[in-house]
């Protein structure tokens, strides 16, 4: 009998053959699953292989999730995830340009150069394949672009990159002669540093390298304009915490903070305000004016004063003392304390000895 | 890259006290034209090493900036004119920097300079 099923007025769509062969093609009802070949979910394409995945062998859920996210820097180095591949897509994604148009020239803004028409020296620091360094263009500034990945320096190429183009690691220092540059900005980069992509990295060394370099090629006055995606609030701080420590003051511009997709962070900082760390620098004069001494003044950290300021909080001078415990210290405070008028212990030899480490 | 570029970088080697002007190996150098800017000759020109400018120049096969230049030849447009094509329109597109002290070289290709470190001189 005639498993017709182009019978009933042809409502049913006909099935597939399941791959039996032969027979099999009438007997399965038109609204079975068997009408599509089985699929496997491993080769489901890109959209739901993240979800089905099978667990490798040591592998836990967590790291399947870890891997899978959109965070590049969890997956590689910026000189090996940015390859040729990577790097044309990203650049030809319009998407893409679109977003990296729009945080440079929120950066430009954030520069807040003189609006006096006259073309700047800037740096672009990740420069990458040019997109944020198009925008610098655009406003009439000369530009240099660093960037440690030669597959996305190739692209910049490729579409006429107008600023100079250096291969290097911001995590080496900038190498640049101090004073000389007028304002900086980065788009989507500074987090990188954080990362230990290699043995005889150490992100805290690269930091420190990165921000005392940079602090020390920006003229008196200049800023520098980071725009960060970092991982989680301790990426921040620490990022943070080194650029301070390098001697900018400045603080962070959140745009957007409560659309998770549109947040976007940019450290303001900037670069020779008159209360700065006590290690001030002397101007150098007519030509050059740069923000630092020749010595590295990051280096001394023992009372310094480090000025904190930003949008939310009130300027605040904070002393930073190492030495905060020791006997002359308690003795100091008991004797506070006397003054006050509160009952106090008396001092006797066992004040402030050294206790074992388990208090 | 412009010789604006080559006044502004310096050798990062650890240990190296003076590692600016980089020395200039020059293989293969290009001329492009750039729009003229008085207003950011003038800025740049505080900030020029002026010596190692010319050096820099003479290297890439140009030979009329002047030795010395104080601030008020920015008034003469013949001397800008000279100090425009000098800074802004010689490239190097191969060739090598070579650091002052250790004589490192820092390959150039296709207008790039690399400066990336090796492990033992960060």
């Amino acid at each position: 009998m005639e498993m017709g099923v182009g019978r009933g007025g042809g409502t049913k769509p006909p099935p597939m053959e399941v791959g039996n062969g032969g027979m099999g093609v009438g007997w399965k009802s038109a609204h079975s699953v068997s009408h599509f070949p089985l699929l496997q979910p491993a080769l489901l394409p890109g959209l739901y292989s993240h979800r089905r995945r099978h667990l490798f062998v040591g592998e836990e859920k967590k790291d399947i999730k870890k891997t899978m996210t959109s965070r590049p820097e969890l997956q590689a180095p910026p000189e090996i995830f940015y390859n040729d591949d990577e790097a044309r897509k990203y650049t030809s994604s319009s998407r893409i340009i679109d977003i990296q148009a729009k945080l440079s020239e929120r950066a430009v803004e954030l520069l807040a150069l003189p609006d006096d028409d006259v073309p700047r020296l800037l740096l672009d620091i990740g420069c990458g394949s040019g997109l944020s360094g198009e925008t610098l263009t655009e406003f009439g500034h000369q530009w240099i672009g660093l960037d440690i990945s030669p597959s996305m320096l190739d692209v910049a190429l490729e579409r006429e990159a107008e600023g100079d183009l250096i291969l290097s690691d911001m995590g080496q220092g900038l190498g640049l002669r101090p004073g000389v540059i007028d304002g900086a900005i980065s788009i989507s980069a500074v987090q990188w540093l954080c990362n230990a992509d290699k043995s005889s990295h150490e992100p805290r060394l690269r930091l420190k390298a990165f921000f005392g370099s940079l602090y020390r090629c920006l003229a008196r006055g200049a800023r520098a304009v980071l725009q960060v995606y970092p991982e989680n609030v301790a990426q921040r701080e620490l990022i943070l915490g080194f650029a301070m420590r390098s001697g900018f003051s400045g603080g962070v511009v959140v745009d957007f903070p409560h659309s998770t997709k549109q947040r976007k962070e940019y450290l303001v900082l900037t670069c020779g305000q008159a209360s700065l760390n006590s290690t001030t620098p002397n101007a150098k004069g007519e030509d050059g004016e740069s923000c630092s001494d020749e010595d590295d003044s990051s280096g001394d950290e023992k009372n310094h004063s480090v000025s904190v300021s930003d949008r939310h909080r009130p300027r605040k001078k904070q002393k930073l003392n190492k030495k905060v415990r020791g006997k002359e210290w308690v003795l100091k405070k008991k004797d506070q304390m006397r003054r006050k008028g509160n009952a106090v212990p008396l001092d006797t030899k066992y004040t402030a000895r050294k206790r074992k480490d388990r208090f | 890259m412009r010789l604006l570029t080559h006044n502004m970088l310096s050798s990062n080697i650890k240990g190296v006290t003076n590692g600016f002007p980089l020395l200039i190996e020059a293989v293969k150098v290009v001329e492009k034209e750039v729009d003229f800017n008085e207003d950011f000759l003038k800025n740049m020109f505080v900030k020029v090493e002026w010596k190692a400018l010319v050096e820099a120049s003479r290297t890439l096969g140009y030979t009329e900036l002047p030795e010395s230049a104080e601030a008020s030849m920015l008034d003469s447009d013949e001397f800008l004119r000279k100090f425009h094509h000098a800074l802004l329109e010689l490239h190097l597109e191969d060739g090598a920097l070579v650091c002052p002290e250790t004589g490192r070289k820092f390959p150039v290709s296709k207008g790039i300079p690399n400066m990336l470190l090796h492990e033992d001189e960060v």
